[in-house]
């Protein structure tokens, strides 16, 4: 008897926090975001007591274009732009620096290097590069590049892409760069870019490693090459890594905010907001708190809709093992 | 067979190699080019900033602009001396605090099972995975109340309580690779949950503090979004909000910007080169596989 309830004691503090801070203070977010909490007012109590105004704040925020579609389709773009270009670039560095190189660990340590640095410093840095009289630009004009980029943008058949893009806000092609609302967001990928992809690499190549020498050979028997070795047989097998790597960082992005704050401020114009940047400025800036409530609990029900899945999963793969 | 295979493989293995060393430079140079920029920009004066392109290397070593990050001779506002002083008073006990809290729950989670215990692991684990965003509002309003709202301690209070997740997480990973054995001999012995703790487990975690400790320092040092909202007066806000504010007030002034930025970041980068490979199993950790 004493060694059931004694482990569940000395747990228990861990747990009565999360039930307060976590569940609790979701179902506070979620009741703030129903009441008319839209002005100054020191709470004198602890939960919010103004009237009741059902799902009024989820419409009219729905209603407002920044929000609806704008920040929505942001998200949307970014999520898709920078978990596809990390899976890629990761992946990459990750089958190269599987090649028994030399000086592997110099490269890995070089390429994870970004991840100990912290969003502001990096958006900070990224910012001076991507600021259109400063940066970029002119280390690449001096090298003929801008009329490289002005003869790519000049293709007649590629023009329905550059409008897409430029509608997306990522065509990076763009001179303006963080100035220009047509490259602005794209900008904000490649900084985020360059911080997590390392993690991806890192992440693929404990997962390769993972892999016994005889799987390989056996291929290599078989007489496949090296890269239908890859194609066919390893990356196929990186699969559980790829679901783990896609959760981890859409999570990252369907929350993302220090990065854009510091590097755009969701601009030029909203061109690269986020709803974590309504949210700031809504409830932060204009006291529309119950707003803001709204603005996290959809959030949140995006990010659980991918997240809760995968948590369930992976417990129940351990639970097996 | 091995022979032929032999042969026709011996050519093109050097060519391939020459390829991916090429890809690997490129790469390097790719990832490198904002730590350049970053280190010429804060040795340039002011004048050299703004005349000179950002890639070119300073004519000498002007230290001005790192003075004037830390504590500008002209401005009484803004320098991130107290956000360094801020950061490190916040983040040494949050660590510290965080580490142990998740040591004692992942050694529970992993050594005293009882039923329900995986069950109540997964719902500790949940806060992880939430945007913070989500418990933002009710935290301003409790730390309000409880006159912790602008402050370091309500500051490193919030980051012990989210932390708990992901310390308990790698924890309970790294103690199920101590043999169950050890455990059950010690129990037989006659010693308690705390007994057990202190001369079994305790002896054989250091590494794992060490990964705890480093995760947690890089992740409560970097933090942002927390920092910006519950705090408001620049002698409760960390170095990043510094930072945030001196890229406001030095908005033309990069120089300033980019030695702000290196200042900022070294002593996560100092740990992170010291201590990378205990830096990368934290990082694997923190994806459950553990």
């Amino acid at each position: 008897m004493r060694t059931r309830v004694l482990p569940a004691l000395v747990l228990l503090p861990a747990v009565a926090t999360s039930v307060v801070f976590v569940y609790g203070f979701i179902a506070w977010t979620g009741y703030a975001s129903i009441t008319g909490w839209n002005q100054i007012k020191p709470l004198r109590n602890f939960l919010p007591d103004f009237p009741l105004v059902g799902l009024d704040n989820y419409a009219s925020l729905f209603n407002t274009p920044r929000f609806w579609p704008n920040d929505v389709l942001n998200t949307a773009v970014f999520t898709v732009a920078f978990v596809t270009v990390s899976m890629v670039v990761g992946l990459l560095l990750a089958i190269l620096l599987e090649q028994r190189i030399r000086g592997e660990t110099f490269f890995r340590n070089l390429f994870l290097l970004p991840m100990s640095l912290s969003f502001v410093v990096t958006g900070t840095i990224w910012a001076w590069i991507f600021n259109p009289n400063t940066g970029i630009n002119q280390l690449l004009d001096p090298l003929g590049l801008d009329g490289l980029r002005k003869a790519i943008l000049g293709i007649g058949v590629l023009s329905p892409l550059w409008d897409a893009l430029d509608a997306l806000h990522v065509n990076i092609l763009r001179p303006g760069l963080t100035a220009d609302p047509r490259a602005a967001l794209g900008a904000v990928v490649i900084a985020a870019v360059w911080q997590m992809s390392g993690f991806v690499m890192a992440m693929f190549l404990a997962g390769l490693r993972g892999i016994p020498d005889e799987v390989r050979e056996a291929a290599r028997v078989d007489g496949a090459s090296e890269i239908q070795v890859y194609r066919h047989i390893l990356v196929p097998l990186l699969r559980p890594i790829v679901i783990s790597v896609v959760v981890l960082l859409g999570y990252i992005s369907l929350k993302i905010f220090d990065l854009v704050f510091v590097m755009t401020r969701g601009g030029p114009g909203v061109s690269s907001d986020f709803p974590s940047i309504l949210l700031f400025d809504s409830a932060f800036k204009s006291n529309l708190w119950a707003r803001g409530a709204a603005i996290a609990v959809v959030m949140l029900l995006v990010s659980a809709v991918i997240v809760v899945p995968y948590l369930r999963s992976q417990l129940r793969a351990e639970g097996r093992r | 067979m091995s022979a032929v295979r032999a042969v026709r493989r011996g050519r093109p293995i050097r060519v391939t190699r020459i390829v991916v060393y090429a890809v690997l430079g490129l790469f390097s140079l790719l990832y490198l080019m904002p730590v350049y920029v970053v280190v010429v920009g804060s040795l340039k004066t002011l004048r050299e900033v703004n005349t000179t392109s950002i890639w070119t290397l300073p004519s000498s070593f002007d230290v001005g602009a790192w003075r004037d990050a830390l504590q500008p001779a002209l401005q009484n506002s803004g320098g991130i001396a107290s956000g360094l002083v801020n950061s490190l008073a916040m983040t040494i006990p949050a660590v510290v605090i965080s580490s142990v809290w998740g040591s004692i729950n992942g050694y529970i989670l992993s050594k005293w099972r009882f039923r329900g215990s995986d069950m109540l692991f997964a719902a500790l684990l949940f806060g992880m995975f939430i945007p913070y965003q989500a418990i933002l509002i009710p935290l301003v309003n409790l730390l309000q109340q409880l006159h912790l709202y602008d402050s370091l301690v309500g500051l490193a209070v919030t980051h012990i309580v989210y932390g708990i997740p992901i310390t308990t997480l790698i924890f309970r990973n790294y103690y199920s690779s101590i043999p169950t054995d050890l455990v059950e001999a010690a129990k037989v012995d006659g010693a308690g949950i705390v007994a057990v703790y202190r001369r079994v487990i305790l002896p054989l975690s250091v590494p794992g503090f060490v990964v705890v400790g480093i995760w947690q320092f890089t992740n409560i040092w970097n933090e942002f979004l927390f920092a910006v909202t519950l705090t408001s007066a620049p002698s409760s806000q960390p170095v990043t909000v510094a930072l945030q504010n001196l890229a406001g007030s030095f908005a033309a002034l990069y120089n300033v910007q980019m030695a702000g930025a290196l200042i900022s970041a070294l002593p996560t980068l100092a740990v992170y080169i010291l201590l990378s490979r205990y830096f990368i199993r934290g990082l694997l950790a923190g994806s459950l596989k553990g």
